[in-house]
């Protein structure tokens, strides 16, 4: 079945512009691409390389990862657990005298605190990167660009959403052209 | 730019991994064209060794059905040596494992570059040299399908008990359970933009379907990476303080008891140098297998291997300083049974073990002193080796020579392997190399993206010194 006997099977209309995008083969090419339509005043830009590019965060205006304070909570999930876990087992639920030692007390708290502080902190980082990044996710328009496959290889693009308020099918092909962009297409999806 | 490499030896230390690999798509195709391969072309040595390996893991399979079937007792475990080859074991494996994060942790916060050649297949490692020691702690308890009632805090109706948080045993659950967990959250993150290259490149529906799902639908956003950076950093962050715990917590074990040759504070500093030192040793020799077979000098140059026997010379040196302390305080302290142990584990019945350990740990390592013995492959797969022999006597002398002369002279005692004791450590390295070696054929072993990565920067930074020494 292909996308067109699916999208009828569902009831789909017609698919919609998702973005124009552009290929170039040097990360250099692309901050700089990057920069200049951000300059014509788009506002909804996005880039896809096979690894993190440096500049391109400013040049089309992503935002930095508000991940660390999410850690943070974790981390402190993580501790209160820990030293709940600990103090309502030993001195609540199952209270043990071994050589009259504290039923509860930090010291030999630590290593277990710790350790599940750091347990935390590593699935709150893990999953909050893929929930925050919208992963997993079984289809995305960009996929339905020709050049998609190598943009985990050798080719860095250069996306305008369609979203963008100074989105214009025709005019954004060209803005794309002119800052050097090979292979622009209106992707739809 | 050939020539120049050529003409300026010089050029080749400021760009080490990357100047036979001239772009990002001849990258992407040497490192994928391993797990991209036919199953029918890979060289039959591969599955020839795979066989040996798998048979070996079967050994271990094996050994411990008879462990279960028959108890603990199978083990030549005495009193008094009640902890002997598979606490000895668990440590050895477990040290083997903190290479692969500090490789991926610590040196990603010192900015060393030259890790992402070998961080990869490090992590893999830690994975699979943790799952080996999980196995003695598992089945020591004789009743292994019980285990998680033991070992972890769940809430139970039969047995209606509670650990004991004021044992360091139930430490060591939680920094082992830990740092398995938070490994492989570190490598898969890792692995994700790779998955995806594998994804974009599959040409069989099988592998779509297989590295689609795996590769979670990464597409290289700028969003993506901006979150993923931060996430990798994050996770660099907490492992750095984690890997150094984990085998302090081991160590506590032994530190937190009051047998003489167990009791001291130098354990967790002493242990984690000696953790990092065996766990360099064993990346290096698999890297040097895998070099090999598999055509990687390129992306692991001697360059690397060198900067890693560096840091073997490092920890082997610390690990040797910590074995002079250890004898000083014995005499120091004043105290007799303190002193006796020392004494007896230099030249009492297991004097071979002990001078074992001090030639593989502490002479050994010496040699990476001189450029051309680092820069030699026989020379450090040699020292790579002994390294880890050295590592595992240091353990077992650290174990059984405490406890076989105890406090009574009426009850000392020796302790001997049995064969289920060694055939079971043996089948632990097949379970090991196997892993490892489908880890290599099936998944990329080098970290794709972050190579490209430092490409791009190691580029820049040699145009200009290129064009400085052209100009010249």
């Amino acid at each position: 079945m292909n996308a067109g006997e699916l999208r009828e099977k569902l009831g789909l209309g017609e698919d919609k512009a998702w973005a124009v995008v552009g290929k170039f083969s040097d990360p250099h090419e692309l901050v700089d691409a990057g920069r200049k339509i951000k300059e014509m005043g788009y506002t909804k830009l996005d880039a896809m390389s096979p690894f993190p590019v440096h500049g391109i965060d400013d040049a089309i205006g992503v935002p930095p990862s508000k991940l660390g304070w999410r850690v943070v909570w974790c981390s402190a999930a993580g501790a209160a657990t820990a030293l709940l876990l600990i103090w309502w087992v030993g001195a609540v639920n199952y209270p043990l005298n071994i050589g009259g030692k504290p039923l509860f007390d930090f010291t030999y708290s630590i290593p277990v605190t710790f350790e599940l502080t750091v347990l935390f902190s590593a699935f709150g980082t893990f999953l909050g990167m893929f929930g925050m990044n919208g992963l997993p996710k079984l289809y995305h328009p960009a996929f339905r660009y020709k050049h998609t496959h190598r943009a985990s290889d050798d080719s860095f693009l250069l996306v305008i959403e369609a979203d963008d308020p100074r989105f214009d099918p025709e005019k954004s092909v060209e803005h794309m052209k002119s800052v050097g962009a090979a292979d622009v297409e209106v992707v739809v999806g | 730019m050939s020539l120049i490499v050529e003409q300026n030896p010089a050029l080749m230390e400021v760009n080490p991994p990357l100047v036979n690999s001239p772009d990002y798509h001849d990258l992407t195709n040497q490192i994928t064209d391993i797990t991209e391969g036919a199953l029918s072309k890979t060289p039959k040595k591969y599955w020839i060794t795979l066989g040996i390996t798998a048979s070996i893991t079967g050994i271990l399979g094996l050994m411990l059905v008879i462990l279960v079937w028959n108890g603990i007792g199978m083990w030549g475990n005495n009193r008094p040596v009640g902890w002997a080859w598979d606490i000895t074991n668990f440590v050895f494996w477990i040290g083997i494992g903190h290479a692969g994060t500090l490789i991926s942790a610590i040196l990603f916060l010192f900015r060393q570059k030259w890790r992402t050649s070998i961080n990869r297949s490090a992590e893999a490692m830690t994975l699979f040299a943790v799952m080996c020691a999980g196995i003695y702690p598992l089945f020591h308890t004789g009743r292994p399908w019980r285990a998680a009632y033991w070992l972890f805090p769940i809430p139970n109706t039969d047995l209606n008990l509670w650990q004991n948080f004021r044992s360091p045993l139930i430490w060591d659950v939680f920094a082992v359970s830990t740092y398995f967990t938070v490994s492989a959250l570190f490598w898969f993150t890792g692995l994700v933009p790779d998955l995806a290259t594998l994804r974009d490149r599959a040409t069989s529906k099988a592998k779509q379907v297989v590295f689609g799902a795996l590769s979670l639908g990464w597409r290289g956003s700028a969003r993506h990476w901006a979150n993923y950076e931060k996430a990798y950093l994050i996770l660099a962050a907490i492992s750095t303080p984690l890997v150094l715990s984990v085998h302090s917590i081991v160590s506590f074990d032994f530190a937190t008891s009051v047998i003489p040759g167990w009791h001291t504070t130098i354990f967790p500093p002493y242990f984690v140098a000696g953790a990092i030192f065996s766990g360099f040793a064993m990346v290096m020799t698999l890297l040097i297998i895998a070099r090999w077979t598999l055509n990687l000098q390129n992306l692991i140059t001697i360059k690397h291997l060198e900067n890693m026997n560096k840091i073997i010379l490092t920890t082997g040196s610390v690990v040797g300083y910590a074995y002079a302390t250890e004898f000083f305080i014995a005499w120091y302290s004043g105290n007799t049974y303190e002193r006796f142990t020392f004494i007896n584990r230099a030249f009492g019945p297991y004097w071979w073990a002990y001078w074992t350990m001090v030639t593989c740990n502490v002479i050994s390592p010496q040699f990476f002193w001189f450029k051309k013995l680092r820069r030699s492959i026989p020379v450090m797969f040699i020292l790579s080796i002994t390294t880890n022999i050295g590592m595992w006597f240091e353990r077992f002398v650290i174990i059984a020579t405490s406890l076989h002369r105890d406090f009574l002279p009426g009850s000392w005692g020796y302790f001997k392997p049995t064969w289920i004791d060694m055939a079971t450590f043996f089948g632990t390295f097949g379970l090991f190399l196997t892993l490892f070696l489908l880890f290599a054929r099936f998944l990329p072993m080098i970290a794709i993206s972050e190579v490209k990565g430092v490409l791009t920067t190691e580029k820049q930074t040699f145009k200009s010194v290129a064009t400085e020494v052209v100009t010249k």
